[in-house]
């Protein structure tokens, strides 16, 4: 005896293979997300957050090199001649537009904080070189300018400023 | 291809095993009454070489992960710890570390030969693009591996092919966090690589059951690319195969032996020698040799394409310069099979060989000019070969006549 159901395209059975089908891939996600999840960075890592850095032994004209979460971190006492310099550069020649300001603290215009992975490929580019009076990246030939902007090579972002407060003239608080 | 064997079990117990696992008929099916065509020629010998390859590796690996520590304060330690102390862990260092760039010559030589004789067309398609996996695998696992000693090629060889990562549009950094489970290469990072590259050549010897499960479905491709048509085109695998096949690995393993008893640290880079630092970068990142042309792909797009940017551009290159090889059996539409028979082909072939050449070549040089100028040729010219070069020339070459048979091409027609 033929039925309504078995002459139609969808069906009781249809319905219910979908559904198992369904309640079978959100669990099959639900079991698969912590084992991918593992792989991120974990509380250990996740703790070396925020540091505490004095800034009053870096004399004008030089850089160090400081590490925070894991990463290094240019701190650099520009010379007046490299901050006019930055500032006197147009947007438009650049392949990251941000102005010199953007990349500075407000009265702190000498100091230039920025993680030192280059934007290409992490590499560390080395300072006062390159043709731009900044930083140069042997690696690939990335070069920057004195405000740790792009200017040429394969990189395609400046040289990122981590998240930092002046809490004190010489003391900055990174993260 | 597959002749139904004339296995007949000699004893009980050999008939008692056949009845539940018929394993002794499977290998005289395979790997002794195999019909393999009679005119391979040495290059054809490298699939051999490379399963022998791929066993020393595991071998040795297993052995050195015994004294091996992987975390990031003893990792370099504990390699020096082999090469000095352990009894013999000089040599098996010195052969696990030489062995990685003698699987890869195999395999580059396997693969150029594949290319030349169209061992990739029809009906092998799937054979090639099972080879074409375990060459992506089998990098990925030198790279992890090339990572472990924790020196500063390591560290710095990590960090920048990590970034890749970061190309990716908008979740890019996370994903990259996620890789390497932390804001930057650290401790974890080299315990899951630790990890993987542990598991993955064992993945790869399963991909090469399927590698050469399908190569004995239709049988073997050969230097004229004319398929068998009659017994006498064939030989039984074993002896001929087998004993032309262990020939050719003494042979190969006379530059092995030689790299390893008399300059084991040669084909490294010396920086890898200085402990990981992630304050100092060394002056010059260079992968191992045998990824260079693929890095020299990476780092020549250095300008920017619409709306990608020159970094995501290097990436899609790279990448793509591995995904073309998968889709060569729909690229090159010629009929005939071997580029013996091809007048055009041979010179396209033999520009792109030397093509590769230089692209690796270029890998280990600085990134200034005229080595970028050259990059960017040899990187155009390397898609061209697939895109434009491969499909033009199946449609205007009008190749050589083809000999009627195997035992015609190796006999002469006298016989034939």
């Amino acid at each position: 005896m033929a039925t309504q159901a078995e002459h139609s395209s969808t069906n009781r059975r249809d319905f219910l293979y979908v559904a198992t089908g369904a309640v079978g891939a959100v669990g099959a996600a639900a079991v698969v997300w912590p084992l991918i999840n593992q792989l991120n960075p974990d509380a250990s890592t996740l703790a070396l957050a925020s540091i505490e850095f004095d800034i009053s032994a870096i004399p004008e004209g030089q850089s160090v090199t400081i590490t925070w979460r894991g990463l290094p971190v240019f701190v650099r006492h520009r010379t007046t001649a490299e901050i006019e310099e930055a500032k006197a550069v147009p947007l438009s020649d650049l392949k990251d537009p941000q102005t010199d300001e953007e990349r500075t603290k407000p009265g702190h215009e000498q100091w230039l904080v920025m993680i030192a992975n280059c934007t290409h490929l992490g590499c560390i580019p080395v300072g006062e070189s390159g043709d731009f009076d900044g930083w140069f990246c042997p690696c690939h030939g990335s070069h920057y300018d004195s405000a740790g902007r792009i200017r040429r090579g394969p990189a395609p972002k400046n040289l990122v400023v981590p998240p930092y407060e002046f809490v004190s003239d010489t003391l900055i608080q990174i993260g | 291809m597959s002749e139904h064997s004339t296995y007949t079990p000699g004893t009980a117990v050999e008939k008692w095993l056949d009845d539940r696992l018929p394993i002794i008929r499977f290998s005289k099916e395979h790997l002794m009454d195999f019909p393999t065509p009679k005119n391979l020629n040495y290059w054809w010998t490298f699939g051999a070489i490379l399963v022998l390859c791929l066993g020393v590796q595991i071998v040795t690996g297993v052995i050195l992960a015994m004294h091996y520590t992987p975390n990031i304060a003893m990792a370099f330690d504990s390699v020096e710890h082999i090469r000095r102390d352990v009894n013999g862990g000089r040599i098996i260092q010195a052969v696990h570390a030489v062995g990685a760039s003698m699987f890869f010559v195999a395999l580059y030589t396997h693969m150029f030969r594949g290319l030349y004789y169209g061992s990739y067309k029809a009906p092998r398609e799937i054979i090639w693009i099972l080879g074409v996996l375990i060459f992506i695998l089998t990098v990925a696992t030198a790279f992890m591996g090339y990572i472990l000693p924790w020196g500063q090629m390591s560290f710095w060889g990590a960090t920048v092919i990590s970034n890749i990562f970061s190309a990716i549009p908008v979740v890019g950094e996370n994903i990259k966090q996620l890789v390497l489970g932390g804001f930057a290469v650290g401790n974890p990072t080299l315990n899951r690589f630790f990890s993987l590259h542990y598991l993955l050549p064992f993945v790869i010897a399963a991909i090469v059951v399927l590698h050469i499960w399908a190569l004995h479905v239709p049988g073997n491709n050969n230097p004229i690319g004319v398929e068998v048509k009659e017994s006498r085109d064939t030989v039984a695998f074993h002896p001929y195969y087998t004993m032309k096949d262990l020939f050719a690995m003494v042979v190969f393993m006379i530059p092995f032996a030689w790299f390893v008893f008399f300059a084991p640290d040669i084909l490294g880079h010396p920086d890898n020698y200085i402990m990981a630092n992630s304050q100092v970068t060394p002056a010059h990142i260079v992968p191992e040799w045998y990824l260079l042309p693929f890095y020299t792909i990476l780092r020549a797009i250095d300008f920017n394409v619409l709306f990608i940017d020159s970094k995501l551009g290097g990436v899609i290159a790279m990448g793509g310069a591995l995904v073309m090889l998968l889709i060569v059996p729909w690229l090159d539409t010629s009929k005939v099979r071997s580029g013996t028979f091809r007048p055009l082909f041979k010179w396209f072939y033999w520009l792109f060989v030397i093509n590769f050449v230089t692209l690796t070549y270029l890998g280990a040089q600085p990134a200034e000019a005229p080595y970028t100028y050259l990059a960017k040729i040899c990187t155009g010219y390397y898609f061209l070969y697939f895109l434009v070069i491969l499909p033009v020339l199946s449609r205007i070459e009008t190749p050589k006549p083809l000999p009627t048979s195997i035992s015609e091409s190796v006999l002469g027609k006298a016989h034939a």
